[in-house]
């Protein structure tokens, strides 16, 4: 099962070695990792999302927060929580291809960055969900790069009302 | 004006270090420099790993932080196995490594070595110093780190221009803050009732202590709960000296090596007590079958520990002084006599055999005798190996302590920590026990005790092999003894000799009593060489 795990650290050098250090010593799995400062700049907020069983999750979760430097872990269970990850895809696509590109660029609200000879480059924030709809409808084209940024995650304050 | 250097002993004074364990190079000079205007002892050691060991015995025989040095480069990478057997352990030490000039760090000068980035998985906490600035509270955060909730080591990696950098003044920070870090030493109320509405419902109850008992300084209350509830109790390696070994109550250790009464005591319970113990793989071989059919409440001041080896049915995290004090008000519990019978039956149907050999120490029996000729609190320091386990279960421990490295397994342990415990505890009795494979890995360290004549004793069970290893393949390799025979074995007493330390050679019990009470009764160092049969068993 995948989780999505939200990490406040205190954002000093050599934290984010320690927390991804962590996940090869302990042999855990992940899917991917993104970092950045929170509103606080001193602080910073790791996502992770992990594929695992309950008993890895538990153990992963403990096992960050004996990490010094880390102040809270939070797994984030399932409809509590918002998440989005930016995706960059170069598509191939020829003059004729061209409009075809952009009206499912248009339909699946992806953002055109670049357009050259032979290729466009979509920029796209959504679920990995939706972003497998996109790649799926572009593959008959040829992409020919992705770059993604692996997911953020907030939690929902109408979610944590209820 | 004042220099880092200055200031790192200062924060040692601060601290109440009256001694360190260390090896010098150039990047850790200015600190060494420092250090000789003070009345903080620095033992030189003979290799930087026995800087870490001796810590580690000190940092045991007191309870007090461990502190060991060494120069960049080499002298950090040979601390590591030291470094990393105390953080197995769960020692509080602080370690303290010299380090290349700040703006030459990465560039592969002589004598640098990432040794932030090697002790990642070693360490409870680990600092590079960027600023001289920073040395106060950077100390301040490592001596509590290492020393609270569960201890572990702590590196500081201090560049040499930091060292030497100077600040205006010296203040030493009064609190520490560090928001990620507030370990909890209160075990849950309700947790507590719970697990002692659980005992409520026992027939067959053990306590299992684990290092974490004498980590905590639990020991006294641990004994006071125990003796109170009538509840026996079995150990881990790491927990011996918990429980007095002649006491009753006590059964003895559990696991691979462990006695067979302990071992039928914890598979026949229905209510585990894990106090302190994290049950690695050598104490319990298969914990979740055990779990199947007892009931487990386990006791930590780690949460991580809780539910990794063992399944639990009741976690309380805390510290175990508190925790045990809690539990005694909430309960009145007394176990069974019948589950107290039929344990004091296993102790005497499931005695292990002893096997003598003529012309050789039977060293069990003689560990045995050794204890009843000791100092009620006295220190024994036991190695690696086959020593290890006759020590474990033969040795009686009183109101003293055994020392030994549980988790890691480190050979040449033992020389080393004694020479830190003596140290730590000079009116006590300390005996190092080893092998003749562990004593010839750290054998150096007689230098370190003949130069500050340690009264350190140290016994030798000269079997010729490396015996555990020896043992294991007699049981699954058909007894094809690779790499495991230690011919040409040096004359070990002309060794000693070579450092103005007396030492006798016993080929029996009798001889081996004999020598080992004139051993006592000298003040000064000694080394027993006891001829131990290949042969001997473990157990």
């Amino acid at each position: 099962m995948k989780y999505t795990l939200s990490v406040l650290v205190e954002n000093h050098a050599g934290v984010l070695s320690k927390v991804s250090g962590l996940f090869s010593r302990r042999g855990f799995n992940i899917d991917s990792l993104a970092v950045g400062t929170t509103e606080d700049e001193n602080i910073s907020r790791i996502t992770i999302v992990a594929n695992g069983d309950e008993y890895v999750i538990e153990q992963l979760e403990k096992q960050l927060n004996k990490l010094i430097p880390v102040i809270k872990v939070r797994t984030l269970t399932e409809g509590s929580f918002v998440s989005c990850e930016l995706y960059l895809v170069k598509v191939r696509c020829t003059a004729k291809q061209r409009l075809d590109v952009m009206k499912i660029a248009e339909l699946m609200q992806a953002k055109i960055v670049d357009v050259a000879q032979n290729s466009i480059t979509l920029q796209f924030a959504d679920t990995s969900e939706r972003f497998d709809t996109l790649t799926e409808l572009l593959k008959p084209y040829g992409i020919r790069e992705i770059v993604r940024t692996g997911t953020v995650a907030i939690e929902k304050d109408s979610a944590a009302k209820k | 004006m004042i220099s880092g250097a200055e200031i790192m002993v200062k924060c040692l004074q601060a601290e109440g270090v009256s001694i360190l364990f260390g090896y010098p190079g150039a990047v850790i000079c200015p600190f060494f420099d420092k250090l000789y205007d003070t009345d903080i002892k620095a033992i030189l050691v003979r290799q930087e790993q026995n800087a870490a060991h001796a810590a580690s015995g000190y940092a045991r025989a007191t309870s007090k932080v461990g502190v060991c040095v060494a120069t960049s480069g080499p002298g950090a990478l040979n601390m590591i196995t030291g470094i990393a057997t105390a953080y197995m352990d769960s020692i509080p030490m602080v370690a303290i490594t010299g380090q290349v000039k700040s703006d030459l760090l990465g560039r592969d000068v002589f004598q640098e070595a990432d040794i932030t980035g090697a002790c990642e998985s070693f360490v409870k906490h680990s600092y590079l110093v960027k600023n001289t600035a920073d040395l106060p509270r950077i100390f301040k955060e490592a001596f509590h780190i290492a020393n609270t909730g569960r201890p572990g080591p702590v590196l500081i990696d201090v560049p040499v221009d930091i060292q030497q950098g100077e600040i205006e003044e010296f203040v030493y920070p009064e609190k520490v803050n560090i928001i990620g870090y507030k370990p909890s030493v209160q075990g849950h109320p309700m947790q507590v009732k719970r697990a002692m509405e659980a005992l409520a419902e026992s027939k067959k109850p053990v306590i299992c202590v684990g290092g974490g008992v004498l980590t905590s300084g639990a020991k006294p209350k641990l004994r006071e709960f125990a003796r109170m509830t009538n509840i026996p109790v079995v150990s881990t390696m790491m927990g011996i000296g918990s429980m007095p070994s002649n006491d009753p109550l006590y059964v003895g250790m559990i696991g691979s090596h462990g006695i067979k009464a302990a071992n039928k005591t914890i598979n026949e319970s229905d209510l585990i007590i894990l106090c302190g113990a994290r049950v690695g793989d050598r104490t319990v071989s298969s914990p979740n079958q055990v779990a199947k059919n007892s009931r487990v409440i386990h006791i930590d001041i780690d949460p991580a520990e809780i539910g990794k080896n063992m399944k639990t049915t009741i976690p309380i995290v805390g510290d175990l002084k508190n925790v045990l004090a809690q539990m005694m008000k909430e309960t009145s519990y007394t176990a069974p006599k019948e589950w107290l019978e039929d344990i004091a039956n296993w102790k005497k149907e499931l005695a292990p055999k002893r096997v003598a050999f003529d012309g050789y120490v039977e060293p069990q029996g003689f560990l045995e005798k050794l204890s009843a000729q000791l100092d009620k609190k006295s220190i024994l320091v036991a190695d690696v190996g086959q020593n290890q386990i006759w020590c474990a279960n033969s040795f009686k421990v009183a109101d003293g302590r055994f020392f030994t490295s549980g988790g890691m397994g480190t050979m040449g342990y033992s020389v080393p920590a004694a020479v830190g415990a003596k140290f730590a505890r000079p009116s006590r009795d300390v005996i190092a026990v080893c092998g003749d494979g562990a004593f010839q890995m750290s054998m150096n360290e007689l230098a370190t005790i003949a130069q500050n004549h340690l009264n350190v004793k140290i016994i030798v069970m000269r079997n010729t092999v490396l015996g555990m290893v020896h043992e294991l393949q007699d049981f699954h390799y058909n007894s094809r003894y690779a790499v495991t025979e230690l011919d040409e074995m040096p004359d070990f007493a002309k060794i000693a000799a070579a450092y103005g330390i007396e030492s006798a050679f016993a080929s029996s019990n009798e001889e081996a009593e004999m020598y080992s009470e004139k051993m006592l009764k000298s003040n000064k160092p000694f080394l027993l060489v006891c001829n131990v049969h290949p042969n001997t068993p473990s157990r």
